[in-house]
């Protein structure tokens, strides 16, 4: 039989033939099984028993696919993703140093989850921060967390959120760019990871968290992937950070013009892609749900994008490709939260609004305020993660995800209090970012000193830090 | 022997080195510079942050030819690297006391 006949064949067994098949099957099994019923009756039950398990696997195969591809994609967010697009917008001698304020949590974030994060997380424990049951690692196998995720091994589980984990504490670095000490950092970000993260984390995501949406908070908040957790968190500490450290040398009179414009396009295509792991990947299956949280991911993102573009192309003149892609990033942050409660519309009207509003946030009320958020990790994290967790209590609905068995989701639903319990959420991020940010600061400050010395700075983070330069083009 | 230098727009740079070669002239060398004269540089635009960038990319060559050719280089790199607007660049003519090729210790113009 050749190539050609036998693709036709395929092609003519149509899926109702097939299914009128099984079907026929199914009832054969049925009816045999029925007739051996009376002299073997405990074989019916183990031949259901069998289909049982054997579905069962057929769906966790499938869910922890997607959920182990969700988790590498995260991780492609925070290196190369965030590591290029903020390696690029820092001045040439910075490359490096600001790369590897992504790269190094990487690993720095994941043994500190191994060891106690993941427990304090996602254990049940306080309202306010798990307890010690998951250290490391003890219990997390092979056997699914049903409160989690029923489908998927814990350890797929956990590993995920661990992705997480390392991004956001990344995602701050934009604001101290090009002036942190690097023993510093690295105090900094544990010590950041255990006093906020986690806490945050376990409060919205964990089992009894104060404001968990469906395991008995007391103030449910609907944080799909992470507005509160990941971008207020960031943003807002992001925010102390610029405060604390201040200016820049020669900040804002001397030229820091990014030195790569080229690294950042590249690294806001890697982080929009990783993206759909981070948002789709968070219906913790591979459903109908991280379908629509992937679709409304995207269209969020292209309005962003377009939004961005055309008021910086009104305001300023012309429409430059920094700020589309940094709209780009605006539109992901903000339809975070909302992605897995929101239908696509409301979606576009995220990422429109998420354009306009992060535009002037770094490009005008920045200013205003003097403060050097040296990459906008505020302006676009704080302040889009802020919007679109307050947008989904607004925007919510059953018809994409019926947490409440048909009762109203959202504003659109008809549930203003739930707009109330984001904004309860969104205050309890900002207070615990701000306080916990300010102390953690203080005590590096005691210990290393946070903030290079003025020489150190002119030289550059990647001689006076790490003794190598990014482009040696003698070499 | 005439040292030439010039300061030219980087997008001449292939027509000045055909106009060259067309009269014979092909050995030089080339940087990459940055600097203005009375061209005013331009506005760049940074997420709302203005910077005024003053020294902008030119290619400066640099060329020795024996003292009879230099008026008529001089010309053609010249012609070649006009486009008539503000910012075409400068030429520099100025004397050369010796030249050595190093190979085989050549002096003077014959080294060139």
């Amino acid at each position: 039989m050749n190539k050609q006949s036998k693709r036709s064949l395929i092609r003519g067994s149509s899926f109702p033939d097939l299914r009128r098949g099984a079907r026929c099957a199914v009832l054969g099994v049925l009816l045999s099984a029925a007739g051996l019923a009376q002299s073997a009756g405990t074989d019916v039950a183990k031949s259901l028993d069998d289909l049982k398990k054997a579905a069962q696997n057929a769906q966790m195969s499938g869910d922890n696919a997607w959920m182990l591809t969700s988790a590498a994609l995260v991780l492609m967010m925070t290196g190369p993703g965030l590591a290029l697009f903020y390696g690029g917008l820092v001045r040439r001698k910075n490359v490096l140093g600001t790369m590897m304020h992504s790269f190094i949590l990487m690993a720095t974030v994941s043994i500190l989850w191994a060891i106690i994060g993941y427990s304090l997380a996602f254990a049940e424990g306080s309202p306010f921060l798990g307890d010690f049951r998951y250290a490391f690692l003890h219990g997390v196998g092979a056997e699914p967390n049903g409160d989690y995720a029923a489908t998927i091994p814990h350890q797929t589980y956990m590993v995920y959120q661990l992705m997480f984990a390392i991004i956001t504490p990344a995602l701050i670095s934009g604001a101290f760019a090009e002036r942190m000490k690097f023993s510093a950092l690295l105090l900094f970000m544990t010590l950041w990871s255990l006093v906020v993260y986690f806490p945050m984390a376990h409060m919205v995501w964990g089992k009894g968290g104060f404001l968990n949406g469906t395991l008995g908070g007391k103030f449910p908040a609907w944080d799909f992937a992470g507005g509160t957790v990941v971008h207020i968190t960031s943003g807002v500490s992001a925010l102390i950070c610029a405060i604390y450290l201040g200016k820049r040398e020669g900040y804002p009179s001397e030229s820091m013009r990014p030195h790569s414009v080229v690294l950042s396009v590249i690294g806001a295509c890697l982080l929009w892609v990783g993206w759909f792991g981070f948002n789709a990947g968070s219906a913790v299956s591979a459903g109908a749900l991280a379908s629509s949280a992937f679709i409304a991911t995207h269209f969020a993102t292209a309005a962003a994008v377009l939004a961005w573009m055309c008021t910086e192309w009104i305001m300023a003149g012309k429409p430059s490709v920094l700020g589309a892609v940094s709209g780009a990033v605006a539109g992901l942050v903000a339809i975070t939260p909302a992605s897995g409660f929101v239908k696509p519309m409301p979606a576009v009207l995220i990422g429109v609004a998420a354009g306009v509003i992060c535009y002037l946030m770094v490009s005008k009320v920045k200013k205003v305020f003097g403060y050097d958020d040296s990459l906008d990790a505020f302006g676009v994290h704080g302040i889009g993660g802020t919007l679109g967790a307050i947008l989904t209590g607004v925007f919510a609905t059953k018809e994409v995800n019926d947490l409440r068995m048909g009762k109203a989701m959202g504003l659109v639903d008809g549930d203003a209090g739930q707009v109330v319990n984001q904004l309860i959420a969104v205050l309890i991020s900002w207070g615990l970012a701000i306080v916990g940010t300010l102390v953690i600061l203080k005590i590096c400050d005691a210990v290393f000193g946070v903030r290079l010395n003025k020489e150190d700075e002119n030289v550059g983070l990647d001689l006076s830090m790490h003794g190598e330069e990014g482009y040696n083009f003698e070499a | 022997m005439k040292k030439i230098e010039a300061i030219i727009q980087p997008h001449k740079l292939e027509e000045v080195r055909q106009a060259l070669k067309t009269i014979g002239i092909d050995g030089m060398s080339v940087w990459e510079v940055r600097g203005h004269g009375r061209q005013k540089g331009h506005k760049e635009v940074y997420r709302g942050q203005e910077y005024q960038v003053d020294l902008i990319p030119k290619v400066k060559l640099e060329l020795v030819v024996p003292s009879a050719r230099a008026e008529e280089v001089t010309r053609a790199l010249a012609a070649a690297a006009r486009s008539g607007s503000i910012g075409d660049g400068k030429i520099f003519v100025s004397e050369i006391e010796d030249a050595v090729r190093i190979r085989n210790d050549e002096r003077g113009e014959t080294a060139l």
